[in-house]
């Protein structure tokens, strides 16, 4: 079996029992990084370092030390997350060559639980973007065909796993920014309930929406890795106190009898009609596997696109207020004060964070505060008695993640709404607070991949990992573009 | 706010450290931090607002205050807008006439110091230390009529935060700031004019002069036929004058919305009452005590009780000797005079409770006389030595010995004949004459009461 194909436990136990050295295994990622990253083009920053740190547990391993559960295994980092000795710069070109003198929580867990932190993939500008064309580095392209994007904003994310240049990664996901580019890349995205993982150490995006979570192959390699980073943080004050589990243990493949929603709100117009035939299929799939299917609304839908851009952006203005040029990051040649933080920052953010920094600004303005900011934050609270009202009926929520497959680069960068039309069956979750994922169930025409949203209640991780996998059972829809299978 | 520790991390609020040594990826506001609310800053500022008699709200939540500046690390500061801790509270002050005068305490909220700037010849510097440091803010009620009740105001704050100890209120390192807002308005109106905030205000005396220096700016403008413009304006110690800082026009917009990075802040019923459980007596009540329990004037309690430290040494000192009058005496004149040339504390002026109030009982022994124990008290703070053992070593204690002192008295009557004739005729200013020869001749150990029965006795 190759090392391709190998999911969290198989790698595990294969170091163990010394099938393969975790050299042998980063090693090999490194070269299929050094092979297809070219053209694919998810990386930021290779660690150089991930070699050595990879023989250091091959040494303790043959010494027969204790080793932690995921000791020698690669993972790779969206460019946002906080680690030490390499750059952090959220494909940024204020952040350009910025190392951070901390670590975030969630990659210190990952550190923790041993696994080889291969680099930092790309992404859209301080994760602002459905496509990575707002990457200012490495514009990372989709691996099934690299005319096309691989979605966004953790485009490097998804695009690593989908070319198997990582075995699974981490994201974060604030408006579909995890799922949207599973979706298009063909593989398992999640995002965990607000408060599951802790944001210390993720650059914020918007505060109240922001998750991180994995990209995976599968639901059972997704389920591993929000074990370990699904821990109650006391650095997060938003860090919800619920015990850490293992999650594997939820993926009995029993899915009889769950009652899952399909809102009518999300099969509507715009809907692609490949989409729309293998996301009916997959409805289909868990009726046939015992589940029930119950048709529901969630009546607010049509303003979650308008809600969460107020929201977003005002909470992105005041983030990215940091951004200043007086102590890290880019700063600019200037005469005055002024100047200095004027030239720093259009030197050092691209269009379309200015885009949302401005609106955002606008929304929190006197005067507009309570026609948008406030109302926004209204029709929130509708939105998410939405989902409460749904989730006292059914236990999940199956639909579209995407409206459509993966986009040739450049057909939306000249028109913001359609690019943010790409997320708009994921930012609903987002304003609600749930859980979400979204999991290969097809391929359109060109042959480009498609993903299957399930959306779950507070903290119901264990209950849609188990429907994915039960999918995934069913289902042969992941895999890595023939081309790159060397 | 005394805390150890900063609002939200866990660097240490100490003042006067090496620029840029008590920082942390917090409160420089790296990329991906957050905040986490310290609970001892809850717990001040709740006892805070007992003392300042408010009420205090069972969920509060915080804001970001957005603006750039080089000293605010994140481009926003966490403060509170809507719904703060505290609020509908009031101070009592005394006015110059005695009577008390009601000042209503509007809100107290809680928010983080920015940074400072640090400006030298070849160029400006950032020390972010202070970013971050717990601060409190106490908004009053437009009360206040005059620049005296501004200060007997800020003065009586002062005192009470410092009964609580929830800040030395040293103005000195800025750990108690205020700003005065001042308006003026025609006799019998009810509306209050257009207000200027006075910046920079940073001593007791400050407030009363930068608010009569305002008063008088107001009030001549207005005479003129001018209008007063609401702006911010900045008072100079140096000139006593204000001057404009920035108009209504320049005013930053500064995008207050809920900090989605902290969560409201719930405090239990429970969490109060343990705090009100364990309220200092605060320095009103304890006035009222001092009266009724030993007996002192009001003048005498007022001072004793303006300052904790006051308080709390002469309730020591009683446990030695319990003659509140006569410590009341020796703390509000040898004492404080002494503090004050120092400019320290009374407890660092180098005198404890303890021989301070033996002092006092040397005195009402009649061990030593009035005159002495000045010199005492002297000898004590020089040396730090007990009374007792100074009064023995240096022959301190006055003589009351009947015999030996009519042999002196005699003498000095016998030497001055011319003297002894008037005063037995009459003279009673002579007596202080006599006095002073006696006390002389006896090298001032003399008991001025032994000395006086004696005088009468033989002149008679």
């Amino acid at each position: 079996m190759s090392i391709l194909n190998k999911n969290i436990k198989e790698l595990a136990d294969g170091l163990a029992s010394k099938e393969f050295s975790s050299a042998e295994l980063t090693q090999f990622y490194l070269d299929r990084i050094e092979k297809y990253d070219d053209e694919v083009k998810a990386y930021n920053y290779v660690n150089e370092n991930a070699i050595n740190q990879a023989k250091a547990i091959d040494e303790k391993r043959s010494k027969g030390e204790d080793l932690p559960q995921f000791a020698g295994i690669p993972v790779a980092l969206k460019d946002l997350l906080i680690t030490k000795d390499m750059p952090t710069t959220c494909s940024s070109k204020f952040l350009e060559g910025f190392k951070p003198p901390y670590v975030g929580t969630a990659v210190s867990l990952l550190e923790e639980s041993g696994f080889i932190n291969l680099g930092k993939l790309s992404m859209d500008e301080f994760a602002m973007g459905s496509s990575n064309e707002n990457a200012a580095f490495k514009q990372t392209r989709n691996p099934w065909d690299t005319e096309k994007v691989p979605g966004g904003s953790s485009g490097g994310s998804a695009a690593a796993v989908a070319a198997g240049l990582a075995p699974f990664t981490l994201g974060s996901d604030t408006g579909g920014s995890i799922r949207q580019p599973a979706s298009l890349c063909g593989v398992v995205g999640m995002k965990p309930t607000y408060g599951r993982v802790s944001r210390f150490g993720l650059v914020a995006f918007a505060s109240s929406l922001d998750q991180i979570g994995p990209l995976a192959k599968s639901a059972y390699d997704s389920a591993a890795l929000l074990s370990v980073i699904g821990k109650h943080d006391a650095k997060d004050s938003t860090s919800a106190n619920v015990e850490q589990k293992d999650y594997t243990k939820d993926l009995t493949g029993y899915v009889k009898g769950i009652k899952i929603g399909v809102p009518k709100e999300y099969f509507a117009d715009g809907l692609s009609p490949d989409v729309k035939t293998a996301v009916d299929n997959a409805v289909k799939k868990y009726a046939d596997l015992g589940c029930k299917l119950i048709d529901i609304s969630l009546p607010h839908t049509d303003y979650a696109l308008a809600t969460y851009y107020i929201l977003a952006t005002a909470e992105a203005s005041s983030n990215l207020g940091r951004y200043d040029g007086i102590r890290y990051g880019r700063r600019a040649e200037a005469d005055n004060l002024r100047d200095l933080y004027f030239n720093s920052r259009t030197e050092g953010f691209g269009d379309e964070v200015k885009r949302r920094i401005m609106l955002g600004t606008y929304v929190l303005s006197a005067g507009y505060y309570d026609a948008y900011y406030i109302k926004a934050q209204k029709v929130r609270t509708l939105i998410k008695q939405d989902f409460v009202e749904a989730y006292k009926k059914v236990d999940a929520i199956i639909c579209p993640t995407s409206p459509t497959t993966a986009f040739k680069a450049g057909a939306k960068t000249e028109d913001p709404i359609q690019m943010y039309l790409s997320d708009v069956y994921t930012l609903s979750l987002n304003l609600f607070g749930g859980c979400g994922l979204s999991v290969p169930c097809g391929f359109d025409s060109d042959g480009m991949p498609i993903g299957v949203q399930l959306m779950g209640n507070y903290f119901d991780e264990g209950l849609i990992l188990n429907l994915a996998h039960a999918f995934e059972q069913a289902t042969d829809f992941s895999r890595i573009p023939e081309k790159l299978k060397i | 706010m005394a805390t150890n520790t900063k609002i939200f991390c866990n660097c240490s609020n100490q003042f006067g450290s090496d620029p840029n040594t008590n920082v942390c990826p917090v409160c420089l506001g790296m990329p991906g931090v957050l905040p986490v609310m310290n609970e001892k800053i809850i717990e001040f500022t709740v006892k805070a607002g007992l003392a300042l008699n408010c009420e205090i709200r069972e969920r509060s939540i915080f804001a970001r205050k957005n603006y750039f500046y080089p000293d605010l690390p994140k481009a926003y500061q966490i403060t509170q807008f809507e719904l703060p801790i505290c609020e509908n509270g009031y101070v009592d002050i005394e006015l110059e006439d005695g009577t008390e005068k009601r000042i209503g305490v509007t809100r107290i909220h809680i928010e983080e110091d920015a940074g400072k700037l640090v400006h030298e010849s070849d160029g400006s510097g950032v020390d972010l230390n202070r970013a971050g440091t717990p601060l409190m803010e106490i908004v009053s009620e437009p009360d206040i009529r005059s620049a005296e009740e501004a200060k007997a105001y800020v003065q009586k704050l002062r005192s009470i935060m410092k009964y609580v100890e929830v800040s030395d209120c040293n103005m000195e390192e800025g750990s108690m700031r205020c700003d005065v807002n001042l308006s003026l308005r025609p006799f019998g109106q009810d509306e209050f004019g257009t207000r200027a905030e006075i910046k920079n205000v940073n001593s007791f005396k400050s407030v009363e002069r930068a608010a009569k220096y305002e008063e008088k700016r107001q009030a001549k403008l207005l005479d003129e036929g001018g209008t007063v413009v609401q702006e911010t304006r900045l008072f100079n110690a140096d000139t006593g004058v204000t001057a404009s800082m920035r108009g209504k026009e320049d005013a930053h917009d500064y995008r207050y919305f809920p900090d989605p990075d902290l969560v409201p802040l719930v405090i239990e019923e429970s969490f109060i009452n343990n705090i009100r459980e364990n309220m200092p007596e605060l320095p009103d009540a304890r006035m009222k005590r001092f009266i009724s329990e030993y007996a002192l004037p009001k003048y005498d309690a007022n001072v004793l009780t303006a300052e904790k430290s006051y308080a709390e040494f002469f309730e020591t000192a009683l446990k030695t000797h319990n003659n509140p009058k006569g410590i009341s005496n020796l703390i509000m004149s040898e004492l404080m005079r002494h503090a004050n040339e120092k400019q320290c504390g009374i407890d660092e002026a180098g005198i404890s409770p303890e021989n301070l109030a033996e002092i006092v009982k040397l005195l009402d022994a009649g061990t030593i006389s009035g005159n002495i124990s000045k010199k005492l008290f002297e000898e004590v703070i020089s040396s730090g030595k007990k009374p007792s053992e100074i009064v023995e070593e240096k022959g301190m204690a006055q003589n009351s010995d009947a015999g030996e002192l009519e042999a002196i008295v005699q003498q000095i009557i016998d030497t001055n004949p011319d003297e002894t004739e008037r005063f037995r005729a009459g003279d009673k200013k002579l007596q202080g004459f006599f006095m002073g020869q006696i006390m002389r001749a006896s090298k001032g150990k003399a008991n001025p009461g032994v000395v006086s029965q004696l005088l009468n006795k033989l002149i008679k």
